[in-house]
Parts: structure tokens; C-alpha cells; sequence
């Protein structure tokens, strides 16, 4: 009998001490507010760059943003297991209706580059739109083609063939970037078209922006398309590209921001649909072709995702409010541009009606 | 009425414990014959026979991503299980007693390399072997030939299968080797005592008296070569519609696993989301396919043929 009241002892003793410590630690950790967010990658950079500086500011704040493509992003905030999702691509129609009463946030500018890898050449490629598009279609398979050396006088490029790198997951890059070969080839337009995942003419899928930026630099004459951010981590040159205006702009941050401009006024509310909002081919002399707003997507009222509090809802509704606004400077370095005056003051208004459970959420 | 005796009690755990592995397959195809319905009753064998994979026209199929995964797989059967047979053989009848045990876990320890790093590894490291050793001088010289057209740039079918045959090793080689040294010594004494080489022991005599274990071994590494999705995502060059309809072995290709990886988060209509659950079906049943042909390959074909056996 003895060891059976050693036992019952012991298990006593273990359950009280688990209880304990259980209790013990975590205590501390419930001031700790953890948010979690998925999607693009394209903004990536920014929103990590973002995320770093608030938390000197909010040291209980904790975000935690997993990319994985636009694409996730939107599935996983329509699942509600997110608390905000990030997205190039505006929401469709039809996803609107699977998550209905989700806002958008525009949170950042950024620029699609065309990147290659053309041993000997290090700068100075210039492309337009139609041969963008033609190279993308197959059509131009040599570095040495014709329409490419036209335009390309000085450069001596070689007689070898093009590899096309494209992403294989869904991407708000990938939307973008064939929307705009949608805008200039109507051979694109009819027969890939624009869309988050496209059936390829030909190339490689690799996975995310940093996939495609390191099999484009480790890949001789390939050519991919890639976000601005990027091609500074992995130093690999992208080429000028032809503007409406008739100048090829070098992607930077001024060629952005000289295309974030020329937004379309007036611009839609944070409730409404930005589907037909693009920064594509704008006019300006010194804007880059290919610009594009990306978004942060949030519920309007954040009672709907499972385990929030009004304390977690005030946390996001002012990390937001922070990339918005003060954050916006961290972007320069990484090539986002500032977002402009009027999408600031849209976005105030936005993030103003956000609620919890009908209560309206302190912004600052 | 059965009584409550220790006994008892433990049998029927043990029981559900045993029924759960069967319970968790039911569940798996149920969610997977469920969740692929849509596609199934939009595009009927279109589904299985079709080429596109295409949102925008709303219009699916996977016959490439089948014949992706049949040659991916092949190709590590075919070069992955001679290396695994030479490693086992070596193992169980060459090596001296130093040797066999930490190279046995050496061997073993492959099989604990996690896939992803395998990934990496053929992204980094093996794609640029295989492109600049065997596709570049192939491909120069038996370019006339379909198989070895097109421009290699490593990221393509064959470098997924030769990643893949490297993966299996570990398992093929480690069963192989256990049921090599399950041939009784009789047989191989026998066989010297009739005068014959090491050679012929082993091709005749032991390969063929353990040749159905061998066999299963194999089958073991095919399941592993056909289920494998993040090495070959990161080398394959996940190619999506026609385009992926394999013609080459330099040419970018899809295996059903790495479809499903890249886009089934990113699916945009309820349609969509049904044909990669579709793609994982079909993926199920060519498995379980396998599994049973390989089955009653063993009990019925390979014990009826007599030889060295009996």
C-alpha cells in the first residue's frame, strides 16, 4: 500500500506545481498583445522594417506577418484565422462577397521591375512595354532580337537564348505585372489575360519575389519580373522601361513616386471596391510604367475574428495608423514611395469607422 | 457480457489504436471525394484527360501533373534504386565489420534530412551540377533526340527526378540491406560450395531469394518519390497548363504534390479550390493504385516463379 500513496502523493504534487506554473508563467504574457497577419510578399520588406520600429514604440505589441502571397493573405482573412491580411491585388468582386465588409488600406507605393541576368552587361538594358510582353509570350526568344537591339544600340548583346522566370503561387505581383502587359499587348490581353496566377507561355515558376529574384541572379540570361525592394537585397539589374511620355525610366524611388502622382481622383473610400485602381502608364515624364499601390486588409468590425479583445483591436487599429502615417518614412530606404496627402486622409476616415463589436476603436 | 479485466481493457485500446490508421485513411479520401465533387461533376473526365489550369476560363485538368509525377518518380527508380542495391549489398556482403555499422547510419541519417533542405540543396548546389555535367553536354550533342531538346536550365524534370532518387535512397537502401542479411547463410554457403563467384551469389542466390523484400523496398521509395512536394517545388520549375505537358527532361515541368503546394491557398473561386483538392484525389489513388498492384505483385507473381527460391 505504501507506494500507492507515493504515487497519489506524487501526482497531487505534480498537478499543484503544473497549476502553478502554469499560472506563474503566464501571467506575465497576458499583457503581451500578439497580432498575426499573412500575405503579400511584395510589401514584405516594409511592413518588417515597420513592425521592427513599433515595437521600440509598443514594447507589449507583438506582430507577426508570414507572407506567403497575396493570395493566402486573402484566404486566410476570409477563414478569419488572421487578424489583418496584406494584398497587392484590390479585392474581386466575388471575394468581396466571401468576406464581406473587409476594408482597404492602401499602406504603401511600390514599382514592378523587369530584372535580368545578362553576363557582361551589368546596366543600361532598355525594354518597352510590347517587347516586355512579346518576351513573356515567347515570341522574343534571343537576347539578340531585333526589336531588343533597335533600342539597345550601344549594349552588345549576345546571341543566346531567353529563360523567363514567373511566379508559381499566387502573387499581387503577378496580377499587376499582367495587367500592364495586358495594357500594351493585346495578344497578352486575349490570350493569357490578367490574374493572380496565369497559365505561363513559357518559363520557370519559382516561389515569392525572392524566389524569382535569386533564380533570375543565378540563372545566366534570364529575365523575371520582381519588386523594386527587391532587386536592392539581391543586386541584380533591372532594365529602363519605355513610359506613355516616350522616355525610358530606370525604376527608383523618385520614378515611383513621380507615378504615384498621378493617382485617379477622386479616389474610392476604404469600404468601397479599388479594383479599377492602378498607377499603370501614368503621363508624367519621369514616372515609371509599371507602379502599384498594395493594400492592408481589415475587417470593419474586428468582433468577427475569433479571440479578439478590444485591447488587441486598439493594437491594430494603431500599428496601422502608425505605417500610415509615420511609418511611411521607413519605406524610402527599402524604394516604397510615400503614400500621397489624399490616400492619408482617405485612410484616416478608414481606420475612424473601424469597430469592435459596434464600440468605436481609439486610432492614437 | 465481457468483464472489465486489465486484459480486456488493454485489447481494446490496442484495438482503436489499430483502427484509427484505418479510420484516418477513410476520413482522408471522404474529405478529399467531398471537397473534389465540384470539379468532378463540372468537368467530368475532362478533369483527369484535360491540359489547362486556368481561373480565368475556369477550366482544369491534371493530365500533365499525372504524367509529371510518373516521370519524376521513374526517373528516381531508375537511378536511385542501383545506388540503393549497391549500398545494401555492400553493406551486408563486402563490407568489413568496421565499416558496416556507422556506414549503415550514415546511410540512415540521410533519410532524417529534412525534404525542404534537399530543396535547397538541389536549388543551390545539384541544379548547376546537372545542368553544366549532363544537360549542357546532352543537350549539345543529343539535342536531335525529344528527351534531351530544348534549353537545359536545371531548374527542369530531370533534376527534380535525380533529387528525388537521392531521397529514397536512404530507404530503399536500408530495407534492401535488412533483407539481404536475412538470406540464410546456407544459401550462400551452398552456392560457394558449388564453385561459384561472389557475383554470381549474389545475383544469382541472394538478390533472388530476397527478391520480393527487394521489391517492397522499392515500392517503400516510389511512395516516397510520388508524395514528395517541397524538394521538387524548389527545383521542377513548376511549369502550369499545356506548357507542362512533359516533352523533354529539360524542360520545366509539375508534379501533383508541388500544383497543389504552389496554388491551393491562392485559389480564388470555390471551383478552384475543388480541382486542387481533385489533384490530391487522383494523387491518393495513384498511390493506393500502386500500393495494391504491388501487393499482389508480391504474393502472387514473384512467389509463383520459382527459381533459386525453393
Amino acid at each position: 500500500m505504501k507506494t500507492t500513496y507515493i504515487i497519489a502523493i506524487a501526482v497531487i504534487a505534480i498537478i499543484i506545481g503544473s497549476v502553478a506554473a502554469y499560472a506563474y508563467l503566464s501571467a506575465p504574457a497576458a499583457e503581451t498583445i500578439s497580432i498575426t497577419a499573412s500575405g503579400a510578399t511584395f510589401p514584405e520588406p516594409f511592413l518588417i522594417e515597420t513592425i521592427k520600429e513599433y515595437s521600440d514604440i509598443k514594447s507589449n505589441v507583438q506582430i507577426n506577418y508570414q507572407g506567403g502571397g497575396s493570395g493566402k493573405g486573402v484566404t486566410d482573412l476570409t477563414n478569419k484565422v488572421v487578424d489583418f491580411a496584406c494584398s497587392d491585388a484590390p479585392l474581386s468582386s466575388s471575394q468581396r462577397a466571401a468576406a464581406p465588409d473587409v476594408l482597404h488600406i492602401p499602406e504603401t507605393i511600390g514599382a514592378i521591375t523587369v530584372a535580368y541576368n545578362i553576363p557582361g552587361i551589368e546596366t543600361g538594358l532598355k525594354l518597352t512595354g510590347p517587347i516586355i510582353a512579346d518576351i513573356f509570350l515567347g515570341k522574343i526568344t534571343m537576347w539578340d532580337d531585333s526589336a531588343i537591339t533597335t533600342i539597345n544600340p550601344d549594349l552588345n548583346l549576345p546571341h543566346k537564348e531567353i529563360t523567363v522566370i514567373h511566379r508559381s503561387d499566387g502573387s499581387g505581383t503577378t496580377n499587376w505585372f499582367t495587367k500592364y502587359l495586358s495594357s500594351v499587348s493585346d495578344t497578352w490581353k486575349t490570350s493569357v489575360g490578367a490574374n493572380s496566377t496565369v497559365q505561363w507561355p513559357v518559363g520557370i515558376g519559382q516561389s515569392g519575389n525572392s524566389g524569382v529574384a535569386e533564380t533570375v541572379t543565378s540563372t545566366e540570361y534570364a529575365v523575371g519580373y520582381i519588386e523594386l525592394a527587391y532587386t536592392l537585397a539581391h543586386n541584380v539589374p533591372v532594365a529602363a522601361i519605355k513610359n506613355p511620355a516616350g522616355n525610358y525610366i530606370i525604376p527608383t524611388l523618385d520614378a515611383t513616386t513621380a507615378a504615384a502622382k498621378a493617382l485617379p481622383s477622386p479616389l474610392p473610400s476604404g469600404s468601397d471596391s479599388w479594383e479599377d485602381i492602378a498607377i499603370l502608364n501614368t503621363s508624367g515624364t519621369d514616372a515609371y510604367p509599371i507602379v502599384t499601390p498594395t493594400y492592408m486588409l481589415v475587417y470593419k468590425d474586428l468582433g468577427v475574428i475569433p479571440g479578439m479583445t478590444i485591447e488587441k483591436a486598439t493594437a491594430i487599429v494603431q500599428y496601422i495608423w502608425y505605417v500610415v502615417h509615420n511609418g511611411q518614412q521607413l519605406g524610402a530606404e527599402l524604394q516604397y514611395a510615400a503614400l500621397p496627402s489624399n490616400l492619408v486622409q482617405i485612410n484616416e476616415a478608414t481606420l475612424n469607422s473601424i469597430t469592435f463589436n459596434g464600440e468605436t476603436v481609439p486610432t492614437h | 457480457m465481457i468483464k472489465l479485466t486489465g486484459d480486456n481493457i488493454f485489447k481494446a485500446i490496442i484495438a482503436i489504436i489499430a483502427a484509427s490508421a484505418a479510420i484516418i485513411l477513410l476520413l482522408n479520401t471522404y474529405v478529399l471525394v467531398t471537397g473534389s465533387a465540384n470539379i468532378f461533376a463540372t468537368s467530368g473526365f475532362e478533369f483527369i484527360s484535360g491540359k489547362n489550369w486556368d481561373p480565368g476560363i475556369s477550366s482544369f485538368g491534371v493530365l500533365p501533373y499525372i504524367l509529371g509525377t510518373l516521370l519524376t518518380s521513374g526517373i528516381a527508380l531508375l537511378v536511385g534504386v542501383p545506388l540503393s542495391l549497391g549500398i545494401a549489398i555492400f553493406i551486408v556482403e563486402m563490407a568489413p565489420k568496421t565499416v558496416r555499422v556507422p556506414f549503415s547510419y550514415l546511410v540512415e541519417m540521410l533519410a532524417a534530412v529534412p525534404s525542404v533542405i534537399y530543396g535547397l540543396w538541389g536549388l543551390f548546389v545539384l541544379r548547376f551540377w546537372v545542368l553544366n555535367y549532363i544537360e549542357k553536354p546532352l543537350n549539345t550533342y543529343l539535342g536531335w533526340i525529344p528527351i534531351f531538346s530544348g534549353t537545359p536550365t536545371g531548374l527542369d524534370i530531370l533534376t527534380a527526378g535525380l533529387i528525388l532518387a537521392i531521397m529514397i535512397i536512404p530507404t530503399v537502401a536500408s530495407v534492401s540491406r535488412e533483407v539481404i542479411s536475412a538470406v540464410p547463410n546456407s544459401i550462400r554457403e551452398g552456392a560457394y560450395g558449388i564453385g561459384a563467384t561472389k557475383w554470381e551469389v549474389i545475383r544469382h542466390w541472394v538478390i533472388n531469394y530476397g527478391r520480393s523484400g527487394i521489391f517492397g523496398a522499392i515500392i517503400l521509395g516510389l511512395g516516397r518519390a510520388i508524395g514528395e512536394t517541397m524538394a521538387v517545388t524548389m527545383v521542377i520549375g513548376n511549369a502550369t497548363g499545356p506548357k507542362a505537358m512533359p516533352t523533354s527532361l529539360f524542360q520545366p515541368g509539375q508534379t501533383l504534390p508541388s500544383l497543389i503546394a504552389n496554388g491551393f491557398f491562392d485559389s480564388d473561386t470555390p471551383l478552384q479550390s475543388s480541382a486542387y483538392i481533385g489533384a490530391g484525389l487522383v494523387l491518393l489513388l495513384i498511390s493506393l493504385l500502386i500500393n495494391v498492384a504491388a501487393h499482389v505483385m508480391v504474393t502472387r507473381v514473384l512467389k509463383v516463379k520459382g527459381g533459386a527460391v525453393e
